[in-house]
């Protein structure tokens, strides 16, 4: 086991790096900083000056690894466009992301569980068909359309809730909440519900198709002629058998809905790290671009290791491996 | 038979299908009494364990009992509704299946399973509930129970994992228990334990006991009372010397004669001629164009010294930690030209170990695997490629061997498409002859393996592991999967091909009656090591090894068979 985390842990690192040395090259590769931050009047001197400020001058590798060392401390430099520090600028819109991704990721894993269950166990019935063909237009439509949809419909048409921003956050010694206000609250829905449907709907689809193939197993028919009810056959014995594939999905999707809040924010003008990125990219903003790809990868990794581990809690068999 | 505590009278069970109703069970009628086992017997699809389902109330939709009645003490439950049947199952009737590695929930520890069955039928506290489950696992014989209780069924062995599961069935104090195949997943000694537990348990709790099974040994060892199924009814009943020792059906005496003997050596398997469905196969016309082999340099055809295999049982990074188990541990033995060489163990032995090694599906750890004069470990790739024409194999299960979307026609060509013996047109003639002549019908080429029987696909292996002419082949346990008729068939076709095509055969097994008629000379594995190899006729009449001569005495005697 320790082994085993311990090489998890080192191919963690080694992606970090790959995604790391990608995000440093945005620097040098996707227009020149000093043309950006400089304008039309410059002079050599001035470049020059700059280069040297900035450390431009030095070695590829040297730079790398002066990247790398600033990463780790939480330094990713001073955003061109706002003049702060990226760090600050990301620390002040992650609560606004993380916020709606924890709602969304709660909202799919408890729907799309119940609801995965429910299909499996009423396999022919009418309603669990209905779950099924309705669930399609979760997995088939694009993320923006589904929100533009219900912006049409709940803000426009019925006007009942607001369709765009946080509406009225809380501050918790740094960190804003939403879900501590009406009007917060209020704003959560539609843009939630946006990101998760995609999610549920796959994990919906993912622990019905385990379920019934738990359901086939030996260890249930052996259930069953014990005469275990059959509400402890299918909540007891065959959903836990059907958690570890689904906490694999679970566990990189929750990394997507981070990842492609991006379009849920834009869509929304939710005032979080997506839509940061997405104007960072309108202004070339490489430093507040290569933070935030250095953060979802980290996020992502974390997240999978998190799953790793959990595995060996789910499955005993995992546990002494080694044995 | 006023005494009988589960009754079934001329009960039919239906299955609505797109071609009409079709009837699994038709008007089968028997009765079980306290502290008897009854065994049933019957080839697959007999209808056995379908009658078992419908007892319990555990058929699949759409399946359902049209005729008949099942009195269980006095009150009729075939026609209880579902939830009064669910009451029953497990406390009054309990059922032990066929394979105890997957019958457990494999995140549950054995003990929380079952204290959840003891509880939900008894009503104990948990506390009363751990104990008794404690007290089961003792009846069960099974060592360290208090410790035991707390680990999950993959840390417990096959044959430990069915007590466990007999434990299970007995939580409440059934009074019948229906075990289907309870011992068919087991190896000889294990299974020998797990009949004695049962016998046991049934006489000391006086529970009636259905047993479920295709093996005419485990029969012959265990009942009092046999009923023989065939093709949905049943053919005959009675006491089983009577039934095995005079059946009166021809079925039943057709059956018992495809049983192989331990005692004497035949020529030919009797095959179940019963039903018309006899096959016939053509072995000898392949000889004609079957271009002989030279004999091997010095008459050995294959040679085995200190062979060895080693796989890892723990990684760690720092290599000198590594933990090793070893499979195979210095084997040699040597096997003639045209001679049949059988392997016997129980699994994990490493016997099916040292057959992959002898294909080159392992790499092997230390030792020599000398063909034909030359080392097949230190072969470049292009002698290890003309080696494997020379070689083939046929493994034990015909269902996965096979690729299932690949048509027949085309799993027999691959091998001679691969080893460049013949061009896709010509192979497509060959491939016709050699299905031909194991015994499938015209067509065959142009099917899918899921729509062959057992044994049939067993027969394409065959088909496909002859393709390329070898002048080896390694049979590992060919027809462990398979109903003793259909065994019958195959071993024939096995000594067609030895005796016409003159080929030579490493034949493994774990059945030492097959093994006695297959084979010219055996060897005995335990552990990895090689114990003894002596003539087959020896080995049985005058085992050397002790642990042989314990696998002998456990051998199902059959006695009543012949008396």
């Amino acid at each position: 086991m320790l082994s085993f985390m311990l090489r998890r842990v080192g191919q963690s690192i080694l992606v970090l790096l790959v995604v790391g040395l990608v995000a440093f090259s945005m620097f040098r590769f996707v227009g020149d900083p000093i043309d950006n931050m400089l304008g039309q009047e410059r002079t050599l001197e001035d470049i020059e000056r700059l280069e040297q400020q900035l450390g431009l001058d030095r070695p590829f590798p040297v730079q790398y690894l002066r990247f790398l060392e600033g990463a780790i401390q939480g330094n990713f430099g001073v955003s061109y466009r706002q003049g702060r520090e990226v760090s600050e600028i990301l620390l002040e819109r992650a609560p606004a992301t993380l916020e709606l991704a924890a709602v969304s990721a709660v909202l799919a894993i408890l729907l799309g569980i119940a609801l995965g269950v429910y299909t499996a166990i009423r396999r022919d019935g009418f309603v669990a068909n209905f779950i099924m063909s309705t669930s399609l237009i979760g997995v088939s439509l694009p993320t923006f359309l589904i929100g533009i949809l219900l912006i049409y419909l709940f803000s426009v048409e019925l006007n009942w809730l607001p369709s765009f921003g946080r509406g009225e956050v809380v501050d918790l010694g740094g960190w804003t909440t939403g879900l501590l206000t009406a009007s917060g609250l209020k704003s959560l829905i539609l843009p939630s519900i946006t990101l998760g449907l995609y999610q549920m709907t796959l994990i919906m689809r993912l622990v019905r198709s385990e379920m019934l193939e738990v359901l086939r197993q030996d260890y249930i028919r052996f259930a069953r002629a014990r005469g275990l009810a059959d509400r402890t056959i299918h909540f007891r014995h065959a959903l836990k058998n059907t958690l570890v594939p689904v906490v694999t999905i679970i566990g990189l999707q929750l990394g997507a809905i981070i990842a492609f809040a991006i379009i849920t924010e834009t869509v929304f003008q939710w005032p979080g790290m997506g839509l940061l990125f997405i104007n960072a990219i309108q202004f070339v903003d490489i430093p507040v671009m290569a933070a935030y790809l250095m953060l979802i990868s980290v996020m992502f990794v974390a997240i999978n290791l998190i799953v790793d581990i959990l595995y060996a809690f789910i499955d005993p068999r995992l546990r002494v491996a080694g044995k | 038979m006023t005494d009988a505590i589960l009754s079934i009278r001329n009960v039919t069970v239906e299955i609505p299908t797109r071609h009409g109703l079709f009837k699994p069970v038709k008007n089968v009628s028997y009765d079980i009494v306290p502290g008897e086992i009854r065994g049933v017997v019957g080839e697959s699809g007999a209808g056995k364990s379908m009658t078992g389902n419908a007892i319990i109330g555990l058929l699949d939709d759409p399946a359902h009992i049209s005729e008949g009645e099942i009195w269980l003490k006095g009150q009729r439950i075939d026609n209880l509704s579902a939830e009064e049947l669910r009451r029953i199952r497990g406390k009054e009737i309990s059922m032990i299946f066929q394979d105890p590695l997957t019958s457990l929930n494999p995140l549950f520890t054995v003990g929380e399973q079952l204290v959840e069955t003891i509880q939900l039928h008894l009503g104990l506290s948990a506390g009363d509930a751990k104990t008794r489950a404690i007290e089961l696992l003792d009846a069960v014989s099974i060592p360290n129970s208090t410790e035991r209780f707390d680990q999950y069924p993959h840390q417990f062995s096959g044959g430990m994992r069915q007590r466990v599961v007999i434990a299970l069935a007995l939580c409440s104090e059934p009074s019948v228990i229906i075990a289907d195949e309870p011992t068919t997943a087991l190896d000889v000694s294990i299974q020998a334990q797990v009949l004695d537990l049962i016998k046991q348990l049934a006489r000391d709790r006086s529970i009636g006991v259905i047993l479920v099974t295709h093996d005419m040994g485990v029969i012959a060892e265990t009942t009092e009372q046999v009923t023989v199924m065939y093709a949905g009814e049943v053919v005959e009943n009675g006491t089983t010397d009577q039934v095995l020792g005079a059946p009166m059906h021809p079925y039943t005496q057709s059956l018992i004669a495809a049983v192989p003997r331990p005692h004497k050596k035949v020529h030919r398997f009797p095959q179940v001629s019963y039903g018309g469905r006899e096959t016939v196969f053509k072995i000898e016309d392949l000889a004609r164009n079957w271009t002989q082999s030279k004999p091997s340099k010095e008459g050995k055809m294959l040679e085995v010294k200190g062979l060895t295999k080693r796989f890892v049982e723990k990684a760690s990074l720092i290599p000198s930690r590594t933990t090793y188990f070893t499979a195979v541990d210095n084997v040699s033995f040597d096997i003639k030209d045209g001679e049949v060489f059988g392997i016997v163990g129980e699994s994990g032995s490493g016997k099916s170990t040292v057959a992959r090694m002898i294909a080159t599906l392992y790499e092997v750890d230390g030792g020599e695997v000398v063909f034909d004069g030359s080392d097949v470990v230190t072969m470049d790739a292009k002698d290890r490629a003309a080696y494997r024409k020379q070689i083939q194999m046929i493994f034990q299960d015909p269902f996965s061997s096979l690729n299932p979307r690949m048509k027949v026609g085309e799993i027999v060509a691959e091998p001679l498409i691969h080893h460049k013996i013949l061009g896709r047109g010509q192979a497509v003639t060959r491939v016709a002859e050699l299905l031909d002549k194991v015994g499938l019908a015209r067509g065959a080429e142009d099917k899918y393996p899921h729509e062959f029987s057992g044994g049939q696909r067993q027969r394409i292996s065959i088909a496909r592991a002859i393709a390329t002419q070898p002048r080896f082949l390694i049979c590992d346990e060919p027809t462990s999967a398979l109903d003793v008729s259909i065994q019958a068939q195959i071993l024939n076709i096995l000594k067609d091909l030895q005796e016409h095509l003159g080929l030579t055969m490493l034949f493994i097994s774990h059945d030492l009656p097959v093994v006695r008629q297959m084979c010219d000379r055996v060897g005995v594995m335990k552990m990895g090591q090689m114990l003894e190899v002596s003539d087959s006729e020896t080995l049985f009449s005058a085992a050397k090894h002790p642990y042989t001569a314990e696998l002998l005495q456990l051998m199902p005697q059959l006695a009543q068979l012949d008396g």
